[in-house]
């Protein structure tokens, strides 16, 4: 079954065993004490969003910028409470800065989850530069990413990226590509 | 709550910023911003609940909050300069939105870039500090209409329960000190000042 089918099979039935992409992210959160999760929305982490919301264990909500979410997950860190910003590829792009003057070098375990525009299907022309600026960003400062595109897979790499995150005190980009989360196609 | 900066006194950031840490006797975290911000707050004595930006202009007020989150029981203040804010002015409502009683938030004023020239901000001529607060959902905001108003002000955020935000016209001095720029060490002490972690 495509990925893409089984996603919006598993959304239909919204429950702790929860299965669909979102519902793992959630689940891998959770286990790992991240309580935090400032984001500014994109329309393929909605569902994400939502369930972060509806669950009481979370802290979660929107912040004007990315770099102003980077900013209190990493003073929550220092405080002793894990978080995660979850934000879009055009967001991402606007975290240089901060991640080569904050989280990189005051070592702090700075997670995101990058929902991946501009790829596979992408109809906005400015989403598709954009997106091709985020991998030369993460590797120009020799930072930790992944790109999930399969289910069977999330877990994994999300769980064991985010001990190593802790462990290491490095950030890690978690990239949601399309073949994953099904990503935003054009419909007018 | 005071919104009018003509009438308030120019004071001086070194001196704000010494005021404030004699006044600090249960361990409050500060949270002190780029540049001259912090280069005072380091000249004003170290202390391991101080925490010291190096870059990311404009996020005190983020970095304070997450703090302030991460432990709802200790007092935290964030120093910020006029400019950074101006670079992060979002940040404003997402404080009030959130409503964290523990969070004090200091802007110094002076209108300027001061470590880049003393060139104006765009702000100087024409945007009340105060008022930009007030309006992005902060009530509990004012101006310090001297140095002993603002040690009232900030004896009033010791006990408030939402948000304080305290702004002060200050001169065009440059910072007295200057922070010594290890990140690492920075980050490791702020976290063992806070409780978190143990020396190794």
């Amino acid at each position: 079954m495509p990925i893409a089918e089984q996603q919006t099979s598993s959304e239909a039935a919204q429950t702790s065993s929860d299965t669909s992409w979102h519902g793992i992210v959630l689940q891998t959160l959770k286990r790992n004490e991240i309580s935090l999760v400032p984001y500014v929305p994109d329309r393929v982490l909605t569902p994400l969003i939502k369930n972060l919301h509806a669950d009481p264990f979370f802290t979660t909500f929107a912040t004007a910028r990315e770099e102003e979410a980077v900013g209190i997950v990493s003073g929550a860190w220092m405080g002793g409470r894990r978080g995660a910003v979850l934000m879009q590829t055009s967001g991402f792009a606007t975290l240089a800065n901060v991640l080569a003057s904050l989280a990189v070098p005051y070592q702090i375990p700075l997670i995101m989850f990058v929902s991946e525009r501009g790829t596979l299907g992408e109809f906005n022309y400015g989403q598709s530069l954009v997106c091709r600026t985020m991998r030369p960003v993460l590797d120009s400062l020799a930072l930790e990413h992944h790109t999930i595109t399969r289910l069977d897979e999330l877990e994994f790499i999300a769980d064991r990226s985010i001990k190593q995150a802790v462990t290491t005190q490095a950030p890690v980009a978690l990239i949601l590509n399309p073949l994953l989360t099904g990503g935003k196609v054009f419909n007018k | 709550m005071n919104t009018d900066a003509r009438n308030t006194k120019v004071m001086n950031r070194f001196d704000v910023t010494s005021r404030l840490i004699a006044k600090l006797e249960h361990e409050e975290a500060v949270i002190g911003g780029i540049g001259n911000t912090n280069f005072d707050l380091w000249a004003a004595g170290h202390r391991p609940q101080n925490f010291y930006m190096l870059g990311s202009m404009g996020l005190a007020f983020p970095i304070a909050l997450g703090v302030a989150l991460a432990q709802p029981e200790r007092r935290v203040f964030a120093l910020e300069g006029d400019g950074s804010l101006l670079m992060q002015l979002g940040a404003l409502s997402t404080i009030a939105a959130l409503k964290p009683k523990n969070l004090t938030m200091i802007v110094m004023d002076n209108g300027i870039y001061q470590i880049t020239g003393a060139q104006p901000t765009p702000a100087a001529k024409v945007a009340d500090i105060v008022a930009i607060a007030t309006g992005s959902g902060l009530a509990n905001s004012a101006w310090a209409a001297d140095e002993e108003d603002f040690e009232r002000l900030v004896e009033e955020a010791m006990s408030a329960t939402e948000p304080s935000l305290i702004a002060v016209r200050i001169d065009d001095k440059p910072g007295v000190g200057a922070t010594r720029r290890d990140p690492v060490q920075i980050r490791e002490r702020f976290m063992h000042g806070l409780g978190v972690r143990e020396p190794l």
